[in-house]
């Protein structure tokens, strides 16, 4: 990933793009970015900040009021939605939920032997084995989350993008997803996801792209979590502590000092 | 009632159209019902069947096939409705409301004015057996031919666009398209049961079996499957049912469907108390 979006070579490429809706007031504005092969990117915000639109325009379902997004030719996409947009009471299997992710060309309606060895690999390395006939809603919602990234891998994707995969997730849940797509990343796909998890995102993914209608910082978690750049993209102050050698952010409400909790006990946080 | 009995209106040729016709069309409706109830579009066959009527008048006035112009005016409108959600900001019920009720006035009044063409008004409206033409039942087989054609090839696109529109369309499927397509097929099934189940009641024929079905399972494949089959039943019981107790066919069909709803929701309701896992209606 690269904020110079001249690079050659990137899978996406989004150059000075400026979007809005219906003619209303700019959701990105003038926002440069570069998603190369094997990119594991994860774009954080507050709400309101253009993250999803960000992956739409890269999905090209969004247009641009300036500025260009440029895809790689031929490159297969695959979208992983926010949970709270799909409806549950679907009747859809496991199955039949990532089976209708080949739907483009002319197929039987039906899954067909060597789709369904497909799928069962698929849900495997998911840990999903066992789960393709029951429907969607008796999962849990990590599972439930799994179900949707099987249906983008089943699609062949070289790139996949998610919409906020660990919302609503307990933080157990949220450690597994992230980890699993540090091990798909490992496997050499590319990952783009918005999240609210910062610190999630802080101790899994090597790359941050810091959003709010502009980008405002990307690079390591470790030059892009810092108090300006969050305060620059939250309006409001914010403290970032290290523990093990990772970056725990945290609010920082207005006149408080951080508490140098590294002299509270020898492995703690420090300020 | 003996079996001579049950069976006699068999040997009239016009109950026999009559019940393919229904038959057919309560299979047509009961598969393309599931798109209709689970796109949360239960209005637009209601709306849909009322636009067509209006084009029935219209092409009788102008003096054009009366399908061909009844069923152009059908897939005008479903695409005027699709246009206008998609660019003005209201919702997809209140521009079936205006575009279709207004169809359906056009339609009223033309008929008041100039007559009826080709049936009587009572028979587009309320479905009459009796009105059932052998180029019924060739519309019939021929919509329901076509239908089958689209669903087995565009199954998977019509899946995914029906679940997870936005997802669809960034993955590559043309949606425009495939809505587009199945307001096409919607329109068609529409015109081609309106002699059987009248205007007033093909929005029940598209709901009734697929919200049925919905209930008794959590499988598409198996809910277009189980509604295409609880509306090819309603469809035969009901004409028989119609011409038995000399009511009109449309409503003796919707009350068949309705009796399925009956049994499956307290058998559903039943099963869940045992398992509590059975499927959910829109």
């Amino acid at each position: 990933m690269k904020g110079d979006p001249d690079t050659a070579g990137g899978l996406i490429v989004v150059d000075d793009l400026t979007v809005n809706y219906a003619g209303g007031a700019p959701v990105l504005i003038d926002v440069d970015l570069t998603i190369e092969p094997g990119d594991l990117v994860g774009v954080v915000g507050p709400s309101g900040s253009g993250k999803s639109t960000l992956l739409k325009a890269m999905l090209g379902t969004v247009d641009a009021v300036s500025g260009s997004v440029r895809r790689s030719p031929g490159l297969s996409v695959g979208l992983v939605p926010q949970v709270e947009t799909i409806d549950w009471n679907f009747p859809v299997t496991v199955a039949e939920c990532v089976g209708m992710a080949r739907a483009r060309g002319l197929r039987m309606p039906w899954i067909t032997r060597a789709e369904r060895a497909e799928i069962t690999q698929v849900l495997e390395r998911l840990g999903l084995a066992g789960l393709a006939n029951r429907h969607i809603r008796e999962l849990s919602g990590g599972q439930q989350q799994r179900v949707f990234l099987a249906r983008a891998l089943f699609t062949s994707a070289a790139v996949i993008f998610l919409d906020e995969p660990t919302s609503g997730l307990d933080v157990r849940t949220r450690h597994d997803v992230l980890h699993l797509l540090g091990e798909l990343n490992a496997d050499g796909l590319t990952i783009v996801l918005t999240t609210h998890d910062l610190n999630g995102i802080a101790a899994h993914l090597p790359t941050v792209v810091c959003l709010n209608r502009s980008v405002i910082g990307a690079g390591r978690p470790d030059e892009v979590l810092v108090p300006d750049v969050l305060e620059r993209t939250y309006g409001s102050p914010m403290e970032v502590l290290e523990h093990g050698g990772m970056r725990v952010v945290v609010d920082s409400p207005i006149g408080s000092t951080v508490t140098p909790l590294r002299r509270l006990g020898g492995g703690g946080v420090s300020a | 009632m003996s079996w001579a009995e049950l069976l006699k209106p068999f040997e009239f040729e016009f109950f026999r159209n009559g019940i393919y016709v229904a038959t057919i069309a309560g299979a047509l409706c009961g598969v393309v019902g599931c798109y209709v109830v689970l796109r949360n579009m239960s209005y637009i066959g209601h709306g849909l069947s009322h636009s067509i009527f209006g084009g029935y008048a219209v092409a009788g006035l102008v003096g054009v096939n009366l399908f061909l112009g009844a069923g152009l005016w059908g897939v005008v409108t479903a695409l005027a409705v699709g246009g206008i959600v998609r660019r003005r900001p209201i919702g997809s019920d209140a521009a079936i409301g205006v575009v279709t009720t207004a169809s359906f006035a056009l339609g009223l009044a033309l008929v008041q004015l100039y007559g009826s063409p080709g049936r009587n008004a009572d028979a587009l409206l309320f479905g009459n057996v009796l009105g059932v033409t052998n180029s019924d039942v060739l519309l019939i087989v021929a919509v329901a031919v076509a239908t089958a054609i689209v669903v087995f090839f565009f199954y998977r696109p019509l899946l995914f666009t029906t679940f997870d529109s936005q997802v669809a369309a960034a993955t590559g499927i043309r949606t425009a398209w495939v809505d587009a397509l199945l307001m096409i097929v919607l329109s068609a099934t529409v015109l081609a049961t309106m002699s059987v189940m009248g205007v007033t009641l093909i929005a029940a024929a598209l709901v009734v079996p697929a919200v049925v079905a919905r209930m008794l399972t959590d499988s598409f494949g198996k809910m277009l499957a189980l509604s295409g089959v609880i509306g090819a039943v309603s469809g035969f019981v009901g004409m028989n049912a119609s011409y038995h107790l000399d009511v009109a066919s449309g409503p003796t069909i919707v009350l068949t469907s309705a009796c399925f709803f009956i049994v499956a929701y307290v058998a559903g309701g039943s099963l869940r108390r045992l398992t509590g896992n059975v499927g959910h209606a829109h």
